[in-house]
């Protein structure tokens, strides 16, 4: 297919085929922060991001993690895709440490955050040309490939020249999916993908997730905090709570073990928290998050 | 499980059914790192395109600063006009190497704050592109687009000024400035790690850098002026051999002088394994404390 990475060959190899694609062992991350109640001059403390979390995602499989802003969310899946060192346990994809065999991980991976990342004064062609060159995709290979995927993420063929700063949101985050399929990655981290985005352009973010999967068999770990998003597409549905992961089964059988009707309820039960909306708080998450 | 109140296993195992490693890994490495330096060096393509008219007004700037700075030769009393000519030809190697070391730092010192700031630099720093072909492919930009820039201004004020330069050897001037350039992109290198540990203040910090550069250089006198702990540390800078070497070719017509040029290839060959060390401890750093994406 020519949309295909020309590293497919290379790719192949670095998979260790006995290997679950995701392995993660009591894994930690903590950061430092200020309390902000106390005040700007307040001595930082640490702040747990991940705490000693433990799970594995089989090859093929789509797993989604729920969680509130400050989850830590955002934090495994940037300890997953080399961005991060973790401060104890493991981190294993497909056979391989994230963080001694960072390079080798980083060809077996792709992301999608809730920002839709690029350089704006750029067109959707040239920042997908780009982004696909580190890679290994030559322009003869990207002149094809790059209005192919584009097409098949219902982006308008007369706006890929347009610069990324005249498209809407939801258009650039379809470019961001474009991207991180471009690479052909057997693992695919979304972080976020259909936050602010509309409900037309949710349900056809949505719709490409499962065709993804139908058609490229790429695992997928998908962390959001839209509960009915994580029931649709996901085979496991876990629960990120303060740095802690509660479980990870199938959404029925999250139902079954608290005896409740959907996935808010489950929620509300295993936190003793409501589970709260997060439009407008993904900047408080980040600080949270990354900066503490 | 070591936390929580249910299973995280998965319910089955899956397969992919790839192929084996094949022969030739490294060759396709080779050329897979290849293709990423040339996405380095189009990106930059792209960007000067997108920003030509900002290009277009900060050279107007670089001028008017540089003739600020050749106009003293003609304040200079006493002397005669060949000698007021040298002068401003001196002069304006100076601010000429001046504003190519300017671009230089500044593409390096931007290959993070940039990127931060339009929010991609995660997406670079979890590419398969090793840093040294990332941050090579940014340097050989920034000496291109150097070396069109320097070579402009020095024509546009050359012509200005009315100076002459009969005897000028451009072509040994532009070949030790390119052999001085693989220093410099080592050196930008080094600065380059700084807005990794400042987001803040990082980037500025590297102008400091290119200021104590050539003034420890001779940017606009020679090196003998300077007390004498001065010029020991000006043996250590690039920017000696190419202010001193290009101001002969200019000025006299000399030619590539192995005085000049073999300092310069030692601090090349040490300049850019130190300046990727220091940027890997940076890197690891902003890994560890969460500072690889930051705004602002």
């Amino acid at each position: 297919m020519s949309t295909e990475a020309p590293s497919t060959i290379d790719l192949a190899s670095r998979l260790d085929r006995q290997a679950p694609a995701v392995e993660v062992r009591d894994l930690r991350k903590t950061f430092r922060r200020r309390d902000r109640k106390a005040g700007r001059l307040a001595r930082k403390r640490p702040w747990p991001a991940l705490d000693d979390v433990t799970f594995t995602i089989a090859r093929g499989e789509c797993v989604a993690i729920l969680g509130q802003n400050g989850s830590g969310k955002s934090t495994l899946v940037r300890l997953l895709s080399t961005l991060l060192i973790s401060d104890g346990g493991k981190a294993r994809v497909f056979g391989h440490d994230v963080d001694r065999e960072a390079s080798t991980i980083r060809r077996l991976v792709n992301r999608v955050s809730v920002e839709a990342s690029f350089f704006k004064k750029m067109s959707a062609s040239e920042n997908l040309s780009y982004a696909a060159r580190f890679y290994g995709m030559t322009p003869r290979q990207t002149r094809t490939g790059v209005p192919e995927i584009l097409g098949k993420v219902g982006f308008p063929p007369e706006r890929r020249n347009e610069a990324m700063e005249n498209l809407s949101r939801g258009m650039q985050q379809k470019v961001a999916l474009a991207r991180a399929l471009l690479t052909s990655p057997v693992l695919l981290l979304l972080d976020e993908p259909t936050t602010g985005l509309d409900p037309r352009s949710k349900l056809e973010v949505q719709e490409f997730i499962r065709d993804v999967r139908a058609e490229h068999d790429a695992t997928i770990l998908l962390c959001t905090h839209d509960m009915a998003e994580a029931e649709a597409l996901a085979d496991r549905i876990g629960i990120l709570d303060r740095g802690k992961l509660l479980f990870l089964e199938p959404a029925e059988d999250v139902k079954r073990r608290f005896g409740v009707e959907t996935l808010e309820q489950a929620f509300f039960a295993a936190t003793g928290r409501e589970f709260e909306a997060e439009e407008g708080d993904q900047e408080d998450d980040e600080y949270r998050e990354v900066f503490g | 499980m070591s936390s929580g109140v249910g299973s995280t296993e998965p319910p089955k195992s899956g397969g992919l059914g790839f192929a084996g490693a094949g022969a030739g890994r490294f060759a396709l490495e080779t050329r897979n790192q290849l293709v990423g330096l040339f996405g380095i060096v189009e990106r930059n393509m792209y960007l000067t395109k997108r920003y030509f008219l900002w290009d277009l007004a900060f050279m107007v700037w670089t001028i008017a600063n540089t003739l600020t700075i050749v106009f003293i030769a003609r304040a200079i009393p006493g002397i005669t006009p060949a000698e007021e000519n040298t002068a401003a030809t001196a002069l304006l190697v100076g601010a000429t190497i001046w504003a190519f070391l300017g671009i230089i730092f500044e593409f390096m010192t931007e290959t993070v704050a940039w990127e931060r700031w339009e929010g991609t630099i995660e997406y670079t720093f979890m590419a398969p592109l090793s840093r040294f072909v990332h941050l090579f492919g940014q340097g050989a930009y920034a000496v291109l687009y150097g070396l069109i820039r320097a070579s402009i201004l020095f024509v546009a004020v050359a012509a200005f000024i009315g100076i002459h330069a009969p005897q000028a050897n451009y072509g040994a001037a532009l070949a030790l400035l390119a052999i001085a350039s693989v220093s410099f992109i080592g050196v930008g290198i080094m600065t380059s790690v700084l807005p990794l540990i400042s987001p803040e203040k990082g980037a500025q910090l590297g102008f400091v850098c290119q200021g104590i550069m050539l003034v420890v250089s001779g940017v606009y006198y020679p090196v003998s002026v300077m007390p004498e702990w001065m010029q020991w540390i000006s043996k250590f800078s690039p920017a000696t051999y190419a202010l001193r070497g290009d101001r002969a070719s200019i000025l006299h017509g000399t030619g590539l002088q192995w005085a000049d040029v073999w300092p310069l290839l030692i601090i090349a060959v040490l300049a850019t394994p130190i300046g990727l060390a220091v940027f890997r401890v940076g890197e690891r750093h902003a890994k560890r404390h969460g500072k690889l994406k930051r705004a602002g």
